[in-house]
């Protein structure tokens, strides 16, 4: 105790402390714990959430699909037009309503006003065969949107199972199945797409006639059975990954070490941990599906017309692209809108989401 | 005093690349002189420089380039059968052959021989630089792929090269001046960008600059103007590498070899160019390989919009006319030619990275 | 300041600006080194001890910054110095070490590019004498066969001999203090104690100063003269090695040293401290320490403990010492 000598504490300070005895009690445990400003805890998913909406740009992204998917599903219910039908005014074709202006009304149409009709106004004109552009856009934007959900569904699916066998298997089985993996994966993809929706349309062509199939067209089909060839081993590799160095993280030997059964391994560690990435990816595959549905539509690999898609009706509207440029902007519009939303809403769940990037 | 720090590997190194790529220039001058019998002697070598240079390096080179090798092989072989799966065989589409017409032909094409023997004719030619016969135009398909190939190739050297420039100097930018404005906007513009497909982009550069605004000619063989295409062929590939050189670059930057630099006073002007941009560079590399391969897909697109004569026109035109021994033979070499560049920039990736095992 | 004053740091405060608010890493910190000695500085993660040295470096990153305070280095403040100033003064004056020489050498280039261009940053030698300093260095620190060093990369280095690359790095330019941020942290334990034995074989050698910063009080209590112990960005305790080992005044020294595995003592299990590192962007007001601490008084929670010099080797920061002081007046009054 000889070390403590008064006279090395400052004076003032004991002074006013020698005023105030109570405060040298012992503080209990309750008003430590207030003390202690603690960060609010939350799950990993809430803090995602939390951190997902705060991002603006998510937030725009987010609203804006919802908009367009709203509208997709809405609007063929009020606008009286169909996407493969010419107009008709009183069961007559209305052959002036070729390559109409947004908001404006053929000869036909504007005599059939005057004799007191309502006519629903083309939003956005007609094409050069008659037909309402709006809803043309608005089944484009349809067929657009199912093709990238269903592709990058059809590459979910493929990807997490064989990933997951993969993955979980491991020794041989692993090697065996990463192999074909990466002969599949050297492949230049776009050209075997190409190359296969060729094949496929004639090969396909003759046996689909008939079945409910055929409306969507040969080409559709080929792009499904292609991503379902081809575009997986992405997913496979990137859930392979997740799988393995999550396998080897302490928390899953440690729930082996207690004698958890593989399926509740999986079931509890596995999945949940990987889901954030697989989710992730699999909102990045949407837009890329939709870009390689436009790019064969362009080479004409695309829909089956009548059936516009965006991609198809970008391309058609080249053919007379001086005299009727809105017919580019539209369609051009609505795929630069889709995928634009779906890259910030991929990046903003990327940031919200993916655990690597957590500080 | 600088030759001191190369080590004994980078030496050997750059001479086994140097020697592969002579063996390679040699091949494809001569490919359509020489006979197969190049194929054999280019594996005979790498299997004899295999024994000879008994090194990590050299075995991991032989690896890669036997592996390319298998790839296209491979390529080739889907390419073949597919083609021949299409009903009625490649030649259906032939204007009305008579029956000794059709004899001669298929004599001519050995049609007449079973079909493993027809792929072992084709692969034959393959190697010789023989690609077949347009069943459209007649023309000897590699003649055509050749002529129209340099116009491509101009077109997509250009579009690679301004991608790569512009890309890594507005990464390094956006990763310099990071949550600032210029990183903002370098951000903002990409990632529009990235949402627009090449098609469309070009249209709209076609219709504004070209038509509406006439600052650009459209494009001729006599007066061929390249900056239309080539801006809307990089963009798409330019924006990709801004974000990735910014991302790479903001990850070497937090890096503690950065700090060690940075705390044994080196400048920061240095830190950036010798100490961060060496490292930032190495994910950008292995963007190389599909760069190659989006350039080539793209320019079919660009070439079809800008009517520029290069081979990616020629190939949309032959989907359109069904030409299959074209669509097989541009489909080949395409897909050689990506295969060879993804080796070419893993190659390269291991020359820059020291860190890499060879494995 | 007296004559043998090297550094002289007064009231350093560094901030971190995060999206979600100021990090306060450093909170008001002050401390002199004396030229030849070495100063420990012992905290568990987050208590500012590396921010403080990369302060006194200013390598800090984008988004941390000094917000106050003088380093005195000779008299001169360091963080006036100009950019330009800066760099000469970095690495030939200052130097530092890390504490993972797996990732603190640039993967992309030899260990004698690295090397050399520490010397010729700082010095006008000709290639060929930069070189040769290069090898004096790697012998230097005890790393065997240096001509085949020089050629090869970081990745084909064992960490040990990385760790006595990085100090040949360090002490190429005679830097009158070296800074070495836990450089045994990432090591094996055998290699632990032969770069701790080169540092100190070094220090005798050399005679610069050293700021020996760690996690671990074990690692620091042989070849420290002083030692700081810090928590929340500040000094809870400051004192001789005997002082701190010995005479600890301070609830968090003692809870640290109390968790020091001892072979021998007679410890039935190690006392851990309870509780986590407090959380730097919300500081509580009061002593940062208090809510984990056993012995917390109201005071604690509400007023922050002044620096209490307990005798001419040793200042504190704790509200019992003063609460010691207080008692035993108060019995001598009842007396």
């Amino acid at each position: 105790m000889s070390n403590y000598s008064a006279d090395m504490i400052p004076k003032k300070r004991l002074l006013s402390l020698q005023l105030d005895a109570a405060k040298f009690e012992r503080a209990s445990d309750a008003e430590k714990e207030q003390h202690d400003v603690m960060r609010e805890s939350t799950t990993f998913f809430k803090d995602g959430m939390r951190k997902l909406f705060k991002n603006p740009l998510a937030v725009i992204s987010l609203v804006v699909l919802l908009l367009i998917i709203v509208t997709i599903v809405i609007a063929p219910m009020i606008v009286p037009y169909k996407y493969s039908e010419m107009i008709t005014i009183n069961g007559k074709r209305d052959r002036s309503a070729k390559n109409l202006p947004p908001f404006t009304y053929s000869q036909m149409e504007l005599k059939a006003i005057e004799e007191g009709q309502e006519i629903f106004p083309h939003i956005f004109g007609t094409d050069e065969l008659s037909r309402d552009y709006f809803i043309r856009v608005v089944y484009g934007a349809r067929v657009s949107l199912s093709v990238g959900f269903f592709a990058s569904l059809i590459v979910l699916i493929i990807g997490l199972l064989f990933g997951s066998i993969a993955g979980y298997a491991g020794g041989k089985v692993d090697l065996v199945l990463m192999r074909i993996v990466d002969v599949i994966y050297s492949l230049p993809d776009t050209l075997m797409v190409i190359l296969l929706s060729v094949v496929l349309d004639q090969v396909l062509g003759q046996s689909l006639q008939g079945t409910v199939l055929a409306s969507l067209g040969t080409n559709m089909i080929s792009l499904f059975v292609v991503f379902g060839l081809l575009y997986w081993v992405g997913m496979a590799r990137l859930v392979r990954g997740q799988i393995l160095s999550i396998k080897t993280n302490e928390y899953v030997l440690a729930a082996r070490a207690m004698g958890a059964k593989s399926g509740r391994i999986i079931r509890k560690h596995i999945l949940p941990n990987c889901m954030s990435v697989i989710i992730i990816s699999t909102a990045l595959q949407i837009p890329s599906a939709i870009f390689t549905e436009s790019f064969l539509s362009f080479i004409g690999l695309g829909v089956q017309a009548p059936m516009p898609s965006l991609g198809s009706l970008a391309n058609a509207s080249r053919q007379a692209l001086q005299a009727y440029p809105y017919k580019l902007v539209f369609p051009a519009l609505g795929i630069c809108l889709i995928v634009l939303s779906f890259n910030l809403l991929g990046d903003g769940l990327r940031d919200a989401f993916d655990p690597k990037l957590r500080r | 005093m600088d030759t001191a720090i190369k080590t004994d590997r980078t030496r050997k190194m750059v001479a086994t690349l140097l020697l592969f790529a002579a063996v390679f220039a040699v091949a494809f001058i001569f490919l359509p002189v020489l006979s197969e019998k190049i194929l054999v002697g280019v594996i005979l070598l790498l299997l004899a420089g295999m024994l000879f240079m008994n090194n990590d390096t050299g075995r991991y080179v032989c690896k890669r380039v036997l592996l390319a090798i298998l790839t296209v092989f491979i390529i080739a072989t889907i390419t073949f059968f597919a083609m021949n799966a299409i009903p009625g065989g490649p030649f259906s589409k032939e204007k009305a052959p008579t029956a000794a017409v059709k004899a001669v032909l298929d004599q001519r094409f050995h049609l007449d021989k079973p079909l493993l023997v027809q792929f072992q004719l084709y692969l034959e030619g393959l190697m010789s630089g023989d690609f077949g016969i347009s069943t459209k135009t007649g023309r000897d398909i590699s003649v055509t792929i050749f002529e129209k190939f340099s116009v491509s190739a101009t077109l997509g050297g250009w579009a690679v090269l301004t991608a790569l420039v512009f890309g890594l100097v507005l990464g390094s930018i956006a990763a310099l001046n990071r949550n600032k404005i210029p990183d903002r906007a370098i951000i903002f513009f990409t990632t529009l960008f990235v949402a627009v497909p090449s098609f469309i982009l070009a249209t709209l550069l076609l219709m504004v600059f070209c038509l509406q605004l006439g600052w650009f000619g459209v494009w001729s063989v006599n007066a061929p103007n390249y900056v239309l295409p080539v801006i809307s062929l990089a963009l798409y590939p330019m924006s990709y590498i801004t974000r990735l050189t910014k991302t790479s670059m903001l990850d070497v930057l937090s890096q503690d070899y950065i700090r060690t630099a940075r705390a044994k006073g080196v400048k920061e002007r240095l830190v950036i160019f010798k100490h961060a941009l060496k490292n930032a560079l190495i994910p950008v590399i292995t963007y190389v390989g599909p760069l190659t391969a989006y350039i080539l897909t793209g320019s079919m697109v660009v070439e079809s919009v800008f009517t520029v004569g290069g081979l990616g026109v020629e190939f949309v035109k032959s989907i359109g006319n069904r030409d299959y021994p074209m669509i097989m033979g541009t489909t080949i070499f395409l897909a050689t030619l990506m295969v060879s560049m993804t080796l070419i920039s893993d190659l390269i990736y291991k020359v820059v990275d020291p860190k890499i095992t060879f494995d | 300041m007296s004559e043998t004053t090297l550094l002289q740091v007064n009231d350093l405060r560094t901030s971190f600006f995060t999206d979600s608010g100021e990090v306060k890493a450093v909170n008001g910190l002050s401390f002199s080194l004396e030229r030849g000695k070495v100063l420990g500085i012992v905290g568990e993660s987050g208590s500012g001890k590396s921010v403080t040295a990369y302060s006194l470096l200013r390598i800090l990153t984008d988004s941390g910054r000094v917000t106050g305070g003088q380093v005195l280095f000779n008299g001169e403040n360091i963080l006036e110095f100009s950019p330009q100033k800066m760099h000469s003064f970095r690495g030939s004056r200052i130097s530092m070490i890390f504490q993972d020489p797996m990732t603190s050498l640039n993967p992309v280039y030899t260990v004698g590019n690295q090397l050399r261009e520490a010397i010729r940053i700082h010095t006008d030698r000709t290639p060929e004498q930069v070189r040769e300093r290069a090898l004096e260095m790697l012998q230097l620190v005890g790393v065997n066969e240096p001509e085949k060093r020089l050629t090869q990369y970081p990745h084909e280095l064992s960490g040990g001999m990385r760790q006595r690359v990085m100090i040949a790095m360090a002490l190429a330019c005679e830097p009158d203090i070296l800074i070495a941020d836990e450089p045994t942290t990432a090591l094996d334990v055998t290699i632990q104690a032969q770069i701790l034995e080169l540092m100190q074989e070094l220090q005798h050698k050399l005679g610069m100063s050293i700021i020996m910063i760690t996690h671990d009080l074990g690692v620091i209590a042989d070849i420290c003269d002083e030692i700081i112990v810090m928590y929340a960005g500040r000094v809870c305790e400051r004192g001789t090695a005997d002082e701190i080992f010995y005479n600890p005044c301070h609830e968090y020294t003692k809870g640290l040293i109390r968790s020091i595995p001892t072979i021998g003592a007679n410890h039935d299990k190690l006392i851990p401290i309870a509780g986590n590192p407090v959380d730097l962007l919300n500081l509580p007001k009061g002593c940062a320490f208090a809510s984990r601490c056993d012995q917390a008084m109201k005071i604690c929670l509400t007023d922050a403990p002044e620096e209490i010099r307990i005798n001419e080797n040793h200042i504190a920061a704790c509200w019992m010492n003063v609460k010691k002081v207080y008692d035993e007046a108060k019995e001598e009054e009842s007396k």
